[in-house]
């Protein structure tokens, strides 16, 4: 088989079925929606082919597989489109290709097709629901299908294109396409019920905040095509270039090139990460569709930044010789990471909001992968990127299962409640059960249940990383937030699944269609299994029984091997069991049993602190004072009032005055006074000149004879005279 | 032999009788009839200078007399013309007086 044809044609399906969708059969939502899952099938199935042959013994391990061709003609040589297939892009590959599948297929059950049209729906707003008559004569209320559901399959499909080209691209520049796609699609499908006032400022924020990034990254790949004259991936990060970009001083603080274009791509990735501080789109991106929430936390959007970190990394730790002397990259991801990590779990513990709660703990948990990628564990962030992936797609695509049970329970309850709110739930195990079981799966692969789940391998492979590597500090504030994270994963649990029902909703909420339990058990599957691919050989007991098939995979990505392989501390180990198992049953112990109308405990016993969190730190208020209210006070007073209104609108009022006094001058001066007035003068002097010419034609023959015979004389007179 | 300023003469005199006739008289005729006059004097002219010019210089050619047989065929053509439309506004009019024609005066 002909691997790098496949390669070049895994993109390229979602694409077709965008522009198909888009073109020709948004009318029909089954075609629409069969369009879209039959491409994403390609494209995965595509993605599994290669991915089998990548890591078999013909695999990337020989030889990667890279091919080019010529774009854009520049001076010397060509900017150039191009796939890639290395041991990370396979990895990637592997669980892009899983959750955008999944999430494909969600979608048709989570936008409720086959229901019918609701009576008051309309295009920008979420489905309220159509009524209708049962045999007996009442009214039941059942779910509606979304009004734009074929325009979703659209967008997404564009979505997942945009994150395949990211990528299998083996150069920087298609990587940076499919950024940009990709923001715009996060911008599109956040703001996809645009009717909603709160939605289209979400997608507004999403756009720029993640833009401020955008631009430093950019600044970085200019600088990089600027001092290499490539962006391709062999070229940038081959040894003669990185030593040269490592020994140059930059302009800028005295940091070698190295240094400074790798913190500009690190801007990026904190954009597009969602890193402190440019965290605060993310949470509010949940005013999109749930899977869209899942696109963007899982599958794409996230990920793919934490994929250009990874992908940066020969950059970003171009210099280290391992050990604490990090580079002046690595020292800011370490910290803005593990802060991010710490951070953003302390905020998790005080939101109400189930989806809010899952945004906040995948700031954190990105946190830890750039985190990983700051201390040089370099493999562990990989490891965790795939992990968390699978059991974030799966653990909102459990919470939008639950709204939607939860609205199903409204729709039969006629209450007007919160459906996403934890403290209107509970008791949902017993009427959900397959959401239950595979949002317990999830759930505990993100705290780190230990040895079952995935979480916990990839976790405990960035703590002992951090420990071995002597990043002491990292390492605790990683063990505080991994106990905080497994704190409030089992308070969603137990507020959302444990306990009696806390409205009449959750008594009478219902089980969701296959089309979204099906994904949700295909990615509880991995959410328990994939950690089991990346045990390490020091691990006691279990370790070097099934062999650390992921760290022989991607170890060799990196040229300077990890440091930590030569230590077996098992400081690190107990501390992650301590830290899942203790956050897990505090939480269990503080929420089994929280009833109707309950405040929740965290208010009374934290006080003060509680409010500080539940309004995440203040840090959208102090944006809002910093910049926004700033840039509309210049935008209204100074843009405005005083350039606008007095500079450029005074300037253009002055040359039309100008011009009208002009006009008015020529009017009077010239043109009714010689134009006209000459035209006139002419044309009455002809009359005139007629009018006492005319009693020459007497109408008599013989005085025109008479006249031209005077004429002829005198003419012949002048003749005479004048030529003799 | 005559001298060729009597014939000179005579069609000056010819010629002027005939614009004095086709000024002065009211009747469409009789200004036809000086018109014809006229051409005749130029006739006169014309052949004398002929003959005076072939004496002169010993030299036989008859232009002269075909010049003046096309100014008579003229003549007459010009005639039967005038006659005609004389004619027809005698017919229209009862009237043959030239200063009567006048219907396109502005």
């Amino acid at each position: 088989m002909n691997y790098e044809v496949l390669t070049w044609l895994i993109p390229l399906p979602p694409l077709a079925a965008f522009f198909l969708i888009v073109l020709i059969t948004n009318k029909s939502n089954k075609i629409s929606h069969s369009l879209a899952i039959f491409s994403a099938g390609l494209s995965w199935l595509a993605g599994m082919i290669v991915f089998i042959w990548a890591i078999g013994p013909q695999g990337v391990h020989q030889q990667i597989l890279s091919s080019s061709i010529n774009w854009l003609p520049t001076a010397q040589s060509f900017l150039k489109i191009g796939v890639q297939i290395d041991a990370l892009t396979a990895v990637s590959l592997f669980f892009v290709a899983w959750t955008v599948l999944m999430i494909f297929i969600y979608s048709v059950g989570y936008h409720n097709f086959g229901s019918p049209k609701g009576e008051h729906d309309q295009p920008g707003l979420p489905p309220h629901g159509s009524t209708e008559l049962d045999p007996d004569g009442k009214t039941i209320i059942q779910m509606s299908i979304e009004p734009m559901y074929a325009r979703f399959f659209a967008f997404i499909s564009l979505f997942a294109f945009a994150m395949y080209v990211l990528v299998l691209s083996n150069n920087l520049l298609t990587l940076y396409i499919g950024w940009e796609i990709m923001g715009l699609c996060s911008y599109l499908l956040i703001g996809f019920w645009y009717a909603k006032p709160s939605a289209r400022a979400a997608a507004m924020k999403a756009f720029l905040t993640t833009r401020v990034g955008d631009v430093f990254m950019l600044l970085g790949l200019a600088s990089l095509y600027t001092l290499t004259g490539s962006l391709q991936y062999e070229v940038i990060f081959s040894h003669e270039v990185l030593s040269q970009l490592v020994n140059s001083l930059s302009p800028v603080l005295g940091l070698s090139w190295a240094s400074l274009i790798g913190l500009l791509i690190f801007i990026g990735v904190v954009g597009k990460s969602s890193q402190f501080p440019l965290h605060v789109w993310l949470p509010d991106a949940m005013e999109g569709p749930t899977p869209v929430s899942a696109m963007i936390h899982a599958a794409t959007m996230v990920s793919a930044g934490v994929y250009l970190g990874l992908r940066f990394f020969p950059i970003i730790s171009a210099g280290w010789e391992g050990g604490l002397a990090l580079t002046p990259v690595m020292f800011v991801m370490a910290l803005i990471g593990s802060f991010t990590a710490l951070f953003a779990a302390t905020i998790a513990i005080a939101q109400n909001d189930i989806k809010r709660v899952l945004a906040y703990s995948t700031i954190s948990q990105l946190g830890y992968m750039i985190a990983a990628i700051g201390i040089g564990a370099y493999s562990a962030a990989v490891f965790h990127l795939i992990t968390h992936a699978f059991f974030k797609a799966l653990l909102f695509l459990g919470s939008g299962s639950v709204i939607h049970g939860m609205e199903h329970g409204v729709h039969h309850s006629g209450e007007h409640i919160d459906t996403q709110d934890m403290f209107n739930m509970g008791g949902l195990r017993k009427t959900m059960p397959r959401t239950f079981i595979t949002f317990l799966a999830g759930g505990l692969a993100l705290s780190g249940f230990p040895l079952i789940t995935a979480g916990f391998w990839s976790k405990d492979e960035i703590l002992s990383g951090a420990f071995n590597g002597g990043f002491n500090l990292v390492f605790i504030i990683l063990a505080v937030s991994a106990l905080l994270t497994a704190f409030y994963t089992m308070r969603q649990l137990s507020l959302v699944f444990l306990g009696k029902p806390r409205s009449e909703a959750a008594k009478h909420a219902h089980e969701t269609p296959w089309t979204m339990t099906l994904p949700l058990g295909v990615l509880a599957l991995f959410a328990i299994a994939a950690g089991w691919a990346g045990i390490p050989e020091s691990f006691p007991l279990i370790g070097g029984k099934i062999p650390n098939w992921f760290g022989e995979f991607i170890g060799p990505m990196i040229h300077n091997s990890e440091h930590g392989a030569e230590h077996h501390s098992l400081v690190p180990l107990f501390t992650s069991l301590v830290v899942s198992l203790g956050g897990l049953s505090l939480g269990y112990l503080v929420y089994r049993s929280i009833n109707k109308d309950e405040r929740d405990p965290m208010e009374w016993s934290l006080g003060g602190v509680y409010k500080v969190l539940a309004h995440k730190y203040y840090i959208d208020e102090f944006y809002d004072w910093a910049f926004i209210r700033p840039s509309r006070w210049i935008a209204d007073k100074v843009v405005y009032f005083w350039l606008d209104l007095r500079i450029i609108d005074g300037s253009l009022h002055a040359i039309s005055n100008f011009s009208l006094w002009l006009g008015t001058l020529l009017r009077k001066k010239f043109d009714s006074a010689v134009i006209n007035r000459g035209g006139d003068a002419l044309a009455s002097s002809a009359r005139k000149a007629g009018s006492e010419m005319r009693v020459m034609q007497s109408g008599r023959v013989q005085d025109y004879m008479i006249l031209a015979l005077a004429l002829i004389l005198v003419g012949g007179l002048l003749v005479v005279l004048i030529l003799l | 032999m005559v001298s060729l300023s009597w014939y000179l003469i005579l069609a000056a005199a010819l010629f002027l009788i005939g614009v004095y006739g086709v000024i002065v008289r009211r009747n469409s005729i009789a200004i036809l009839m000086g018109v014809e006059l006229m051409l005749n004097a130029v006739n006169i002219n014309i052949l004398a200078f002929w003959h005076y010019h072939t004496q002169l210089n010993g030299v036989v050619n008859v232009s002269g007399m075909v010049f003046a047989a096309i100014v008579i065929i003229a003549a007459a053509a010009e005639a039967a013309v005038g006659l005609a439309l004389i004619i027809s506004v005698f017919r229209r009019k009862n009237s043959i007086v030239a200063a009567e024609m006048n219907v396109l005066k502005g």
